[in-house]
């Protein structure tokens, strides 16, 4: 590195920032180095929280990542970063305390989308899933044996709470708006298929429906109340509706941010609200907003797990100095354990006009579904057929014609053709 | 350098594992080598121990090189300064 090394500063310490800091320092970064976050917990592991934690498997604190230890790094936990200004180089904290940087890494992540109505958000018995402290409270409820679950919202977490709510042997209702679960990320046929897999366990689900108000006795959650007049009797709520990007700390700052996240260039410098890169500041993980080499650059904010590690890299070398020859292009990729089921992904589905099942049957629970857009392969989600995914991965990196042929499919005869079912 | 607020205080920390499950291929290797930290659950769910105790280092290490697609990470407790 030729340049003097300067302060490092990372804000946000979750996964993306831990591997960032990693890399920053494998990189050769030798001078100071602070982990600014608002918890007051190091870097831990979330997708356990939704899974394991919640059955009792593993307590919420096991969750610290691997790498914490050996990094020399001067943590500082428990402080929210509440501003940035750019001309000074200089973050400032909740506690009035201010950072100065060199280089500056934004990992700031989301939180749950929190139920609409504060007052009702509130009440014992109502809760949302982002972070150790919030498993750890759901646990709890879930170890307490409540009457009925309700769970508000059929995306991935969603569909993960109530399937291990059937495992932990609880009667249990996922209320959904769209016509399927997943419906958003995977489509209605694909959603469909999967929202079978979850009714055939014992998950009751309402789909094309929408939970209006929450009742209470005492401060204490008792019914939920859905728009077409009906409620359903509950104790226990999980309001699972999505998640919005940590950037409220930015406003100001001049750049190009918002609540869908910071904008970077392909590089992954932040973008300024011109359009310029800021070359002192990178941003990589849940927050970040990038152009995407494999979808025409069109400019995606993934909250992928392997996302924020592979992003978390780039921009801690990025920082270092020891300039990636390449912009950031991994393949998107994601999991979802779903009590017993798992479901991966490969590519985006966005924009799909056709989906092919390639291996397997949906209708034993088990099969792989490939996705395509104009002619050519984006996208594909395995249901318990995991090992069948490498192989379609390969064919949306190499945006291979759609409909497939050969070596990655199981139909010599044609595959059948779906249509999506995207809103 | 500071260590964060639980790691330098409070009890011995343990060994931390954690898996990049869309690495994985549910081929349960690591099972065969540490059962107890490792299992399939359903067809191809796999549930790990991210914390295991320091005395079973030897049957995690060798899960860690036994996985094939090398998915899983662990770091040892001297390495917290
Ligand atoms: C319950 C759950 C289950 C999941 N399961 C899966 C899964 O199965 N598969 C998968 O691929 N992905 C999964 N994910 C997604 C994955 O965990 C995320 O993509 C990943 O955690 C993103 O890492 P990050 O570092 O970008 O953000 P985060 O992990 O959110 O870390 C950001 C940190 O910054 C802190 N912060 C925010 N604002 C400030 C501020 N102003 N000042 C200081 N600190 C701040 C936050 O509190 C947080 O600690 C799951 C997520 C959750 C919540
Ligand atoms: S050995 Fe590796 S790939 Fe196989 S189940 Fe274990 S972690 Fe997964």
């Amino acid at each position: 590195m030729a340049q003097e090394p300067g302060r490092a500063l990372i804000v946000g310490a979750g996964l993306a920032a831990l591997r960032g800091a990693e890399a920053l320092r494998a990189a050769g970064f030798s001078g100071p180095l602070t982990i600014v976050g608002d918890e007051p917990h190091p870097p831990y592991d979330r997708p356990p929280l939704s899974k394991h934690v919640l059955t009792g498997a593993i307590p919420a604190d096991a969750t610290t990542l691997p790498g914490v230890g050996g990094l020399a790094a001067d943590w500082q936990l428990g402080s929210a970063a509440l501003r940035l200004d750019r001309q000074a180089r200089m973050v400032g904290l909740a506690d009035g305390r201010t950072l100065p940087y060199d280089r500056l890494l934004i990992a700031t992540g989301t939180r749950a989308r929190p139920w609409p109505n504060p007052h009702e958000g509130r009440l014992a018995g109502v809760f949302t899933l982002r972070g150790r402290d919030d498993a750890a409270a759901l646990r709890q409820a879930l170890a307490a044996g409540p009457k009925h679950v309700l769970v508000i919202g059929g995306g991935f977490i969603g569909c993960e709470v109530a399937s291990l709510c059937r495992q932990l042997g609880l009667p249990v209702t996922l209320v959904e708006p769209g016509p399927t679960p997943l419906a958003r990320v995977l489509g209605r046929t694909v959603g469909a298929f999967i929202g079978a897999i979850h009714e055939g366990h014992g998950v009751a689900l309402r789909c094309g429906s929408e939970v209006e108000w929450l009742e209470a006795e005492d401060g204490r959650l008792t019914r939920a109340h859905l728009v077409d007049g009906s409620s359903l009797a509950t104790d226990v709520a999980v309001v699972a509706l999505g998640a919005v990007r940590n950037t409220e700390w930015l406003d100001g700052a001049g750049l190009s941010a918002d609540s869908g996240g910071v904008d970077c260039d392909a590089r992954g410098h932040v973008l300024d609200t011109e359009g310029r890169p800021d070359p002192h500041i990178a941003a990589a993980g849940d927050v970040a907003r990038f152009p995407h080499p494999i979808y025409d650059g069109r400019r995606v904010a993934l909250e992928h797990w392997s996302h924020a590690v592979a992003q978390g890299i780039h921009a801690g070398r990025l920082l270092a100095g020891a300039e990636p020859e390449s912009p950031y292009d991994a393949l998107p990729t994601f999991w979802s354990t779903q009590g017993d089921l798992v479901v991966k992904s490969a590519g985006l589905t966005e924009g799909a006009d056709a989906v092919a099942i390639t291996q397997g049957d949906p209708a034993a629970g088990r099969f792989v579904a490939l996705y395509g857009r104009a002619g050519r392969c984006i996208a594909a989600v395995s249901v318990d057929s995991a090992r069948w995914l490498p192989a379609h991965a390969e064919l949306i990196a190499a945006r291979a014609p759609f409909p497939p042929r050969g070596a990655a499919t199981d139909r010599p005869n044609g595959v059948a053709i779906f249509e999506p079912g995207f809103a | 350098m500071s260590a964060p607020a639980d790691v330098s205080s409070g009890p011995p920390p343990g060994l931390r594992v954690s898996v990049d499950l869309n690495l994985c291929q549910a081929y349960a290797q690591c099972c065969y080598a540490a059962p107890r930290h490792f299992r399939i659950e359903g067809h191809e769910a796999l549930f790990y121990d991210p914390a295991p105790a320091v005395q079973d280092r030897d049957a995690i290490e060798r899960a860690r090189v036994a996985c094939p697609v090398q998915a899983i990470r662990v770091e040892e407790p001297e390495r917290t300064a």
